[in-house]
C-alpha cells in the first residue's frame, strides 16, 4: 500500500538529487579557466537532458528489469511499459516514483566524469561517449548492485551508490584522461581556477543535495533515513577538518582543499550511509580525506591530466566508503544490512572487495574500448587553437563574461 | 634612452608570449585587460535563440620598459609567439620614456629598471 509519508520523502528526494547535478556542473565550473566555464556547467547541465531521456527509453529496464542471468536487466521496462503507479513491490512508493529517483542517479554518475576531460573534449564525442557509458557501464552495474544481479545476490553492501556512481565514476574518468591528450601547457603553465567561489557554492549544494542521495535511498521516510541523512553530515565535516589540516601543514588551509574534502568525506560515506553508526561514520570521513588528498598529489607527481580529480575523489574515496562497508557496518544499528569485518563477518568485506575490483576491472574496460572508438571516428578533443581560445567560443559561440 | 613596449595581444596568445619574453631575459612586465577592436571589427555570437555580433573584443595589453638598444629583439620575440596568421592578431606600440623611478628606493634611470640578470643588463656587460 502507498504510504503518503514515504512518498512524499522520495519526491523531496528526488528533486533533491537531480539539483545535486548543476551543483556538480558549478563545483567543476569553478576549477577551469574562465573561457570554458560554460562548457563546463553545460557538460553537467546537458547530461540531465541526455540521460533523462535514456532512462525511460531503455536504461530503467536495463537496470531493473527482469534479470538477464544476473547481468543486465531485461527489456521488460522498455519505454517505461508497465511502471505505474501502482506500489512497487517490498515498498510503499509508486514504482515510477522509483524509477525517478533511480534516474537521478543515473544522471549524475556520467556527469562525474566530465571532470576529467574539461576545457579540451570534444562536444559531439562527450555526447556519444555519455550515452553508450550510461548504457554499457552505468545500467548494468546498477543491475549488479542493486537490480537483483550478481553482486545483490552476493549480499554485497552498497547503500547509495558508493560502487554503482563513484567507482564507475572515478575510474571511468582516469581511463578517459589516459585516453585524451592533456591540455596544452599542462605541467608548464600554471592552470588556475578561475572563480573557487562558484566551487564553494556547488559543493555547499552538493552537500545539501545529498541528504537526499543518502536519505533518500532507504526508499521510506523511516528510520534508516534519519541514520542515513546524519552519518552524511558527519562523515562530510570529519573529511573537511582533516583535509583543512593536511592542507596547512603544507601551507595555509585552502579554502578549495576544504570543500574538496567536504564532497570526499560524502563520496566515501555513500555506499555505508544506512549501516553504520555515527561514530563509525565520523571515522570513514576522516580517512577518506587523506586518501584522497595523497591521490591528488599522486596524480600530480605521475603527470596526469586527469584534471579535476574525479578518479582520486571519486575513485578512490568510494573505493574505501566500500571496503569500509565491509568493515563497519552491523545490524546493531540497521538489522537490514549485515555485519562487517568488526562485528565477526569477515564474510562481508570479501564481498565488497569482490565488488570493487570486479568493477573498476569492468568500468576501465569499457571507457578504454568506448574512448578508442570514438577517438577513431571523431577524435576525442578538440585543436590546440580552439581549446586556447576557450570551449566557450569554439563550441558554443557564447562568453560567459561580456 | 628607454623605451616602452605596449603590445595588445590575443588573450589565448598570453602564455606564449609571456614565455618567450622570459626566455629572452625580459623580468619585469605588467598585462592589463581590455576591450576594442581594429579593422576586423567584430566576432559573431551565439544567443538564446539566433545570434548576435560583438564588436568590442577581449585583448591583453603587455606592457613593457627597457633599453633602446632591445627593443627589435624584443618586438620580434612578442611578434612571434603571438601570431596566429588570422586577423585580430593585434598590435605593438613604442614609446619613448623620459625617466623611470623606482619607489622603495627612489632610484632613477638604469638603476631603478634594470634587475640582475635581465636582458638590459646582460646585453651591458
Amino acid at each position: 500500500m502507498i504510504d503518503s509519508g514515504d512518498t512524499a520523502w522520495i519526491i523531496v528526494a528526488t528533486a533533491l538529487v537531480l539539483l545535486m547535478t548543476p551543483a556538480l556542473g558549478f563545483f567543476y565550473g569553478g576549477m577551469v579557466r574562465k573561457k570554458s566555464i560554460l562548457s563546463t556547467l553545460n557538460l553537467s547541465f546537458i547530461t540531465i537532458g541526455l540521460i533523462s531521456i535514456q532512462w525511460v527509453l531503455i536504461g530503467y529496464s536495463l537496470s531493473f528489469g527482469d534479470s538477464i542471468g544476473g547481468l543486465v536487466g531485461g527489456l521488460n521496462y522498455l519505454g517505461l511499459n508497465g511502471v505505474g503507479l501502482e506500489v512497487l513491490d517490498g515498498l510503499t512508493i509508486p514504482h515510477l516514483l522509483f524509477a525517478g529517483f533511480q534516474m537521478t542517479f543515473a544522471i549524475i554518475t556520467p556527469a562525474l566524469i566530465t571532470g576529467a576531460f574539461v576545457e579540451r573534449v570534444r562536444f559531439k564525442s562527450f555526447l556519444v561517449f555519455t550515452l553508450l557509458w550510461a548504457t554499457l557501464v552505468y545500467d548494468p552495474v546498477a543491475h549488479w548492485v542493486w537490480g537483483g544481479g550478481i553482486f545483490y545476490q552476493m549480499g554485497a553492501l552498497d547503500f547509495a551508490g558508493g560502487t554503482v556512481v563513484h567507482i564507475t565514476a572515478g575510474y571511468s574518468a582516469l581511463a578517459f584522461s589516459m585516453a585524451i591528450r592533456k591540455r596544452k601547457g599542462f605541467g608548464r603553465i600554471t592552470i588556475e581556477p578561475h572563480n573557487i567561489p562558484f566551487t564553494v557554492l556547488g559543493a555547499g549544494l552538493l552537500w545539501m543535495g545529498w541528504f537526499g542521495f543518502n536519505g533518500g535511498s532507504a526508499l521510506a521516510a523511516d528510520g534508516t533515513a534519519v541514520l542515513a541523512l546524519f552519518n552524511t553530515n558527519t562523515a562530510a565535516a570529519a573529511a573537511a577538518v582533516v583535509w583543512m589540516f593536511l592542507a596547512w601543514r603544507e601551507g595555509k588551509p585552502s579554502v578549495l582543499g576544504i570543500v574538496t574534502g567536504a564532497v570526499v568525506g560524502l563520496v566515501a560515506i555513500t555506499p555505508a550511509a544506512g549501516f553504520v553508526t555515527p561514530l563509525a561514520a565520523m571515522l570513514i570521513g576522516a580517512i577518506a580525506a587523506p586518501i584522497s588528498y595523497y591521490a591528488i598529489a599522486f596524480r600530480n607527481k605521475r603527470g596526469w591530466d586527469e584534471s579535476l580529480d574525479v578518479w582520486a575523489c571519486h575513485g578512490m574515496a568510494g573505493t574505501w566508503g566500500a571496503l569500509a562497508t565491509g568493515l563497519f557496518a552491523t545490524t546493531a544499528i540497521n538489522a537490514a544490512g549485515a555485519d562487517g569485518l568488526f562485528y565477526g563477518n569477515p564474510g562481508q568485506f570479501v564481498t565488497q572487495l569482490i565488488t570493487v575490483v570486479v568493477t573498476i576491472v569492468y568500468a576501465v574496460a569499457i571507457t578504454f574500448i568506448l574512448t578508442k572508438i570514438i577517438s577513431s571516428v571523431w577524435g576525442l578533443s578538440v585543436s590546440e587553437t580552439e581549446e586556447e581560445v576557450g570551449l566557450d567560443i569554439s563550441e558554443h559561440g557564447e562568453r560567459a563574461y561580456a | 634612452m628607454f623605451k616602452k613596449i605596449e603590445a595588445y595581444i590575443r588573450h589565448e596568445k598570453l602564455d606564449d608570449v609571456k614565455a618567450a619574453l622570459k626566455e629572452i631575459g625580459i623580468v619585469g612586465l605588467n598585462v592589463v585587460d581590455v576591450h576594442g577592436h581594429g579593422r576586423q571589427g567584430g566576432i559573431v555570437l551565439s544567443g538564446r535563440q539566433g545570434s548576435y555580433t560583438v564588436d568590442m573584443l577581449p585583448r591583453a595589453q603587455v606592457n613593457i620598459v627597457l633599453s633602446e638598444r632591445n627593443v627589435e629583439k624584443t618586438i620580434a620575440a612578442i611578434q612571434e609567439a603571438a601570431m596566429t596568421g588570422a586577423q585580430g592578431d593585434g598590435v605593438i606600440f613604442i614609446y619613448p620614456v623620459d625617466d623611470v623611478v623606482r619607489i622603495r628606493t627612489g632610484e632613477r634611470g638604469a638603476d631603478a629598471l634594470t634587475y640582475e640578470g635581465d636582458i638590459d643588463t646582460k646585453a651591458g656587460k
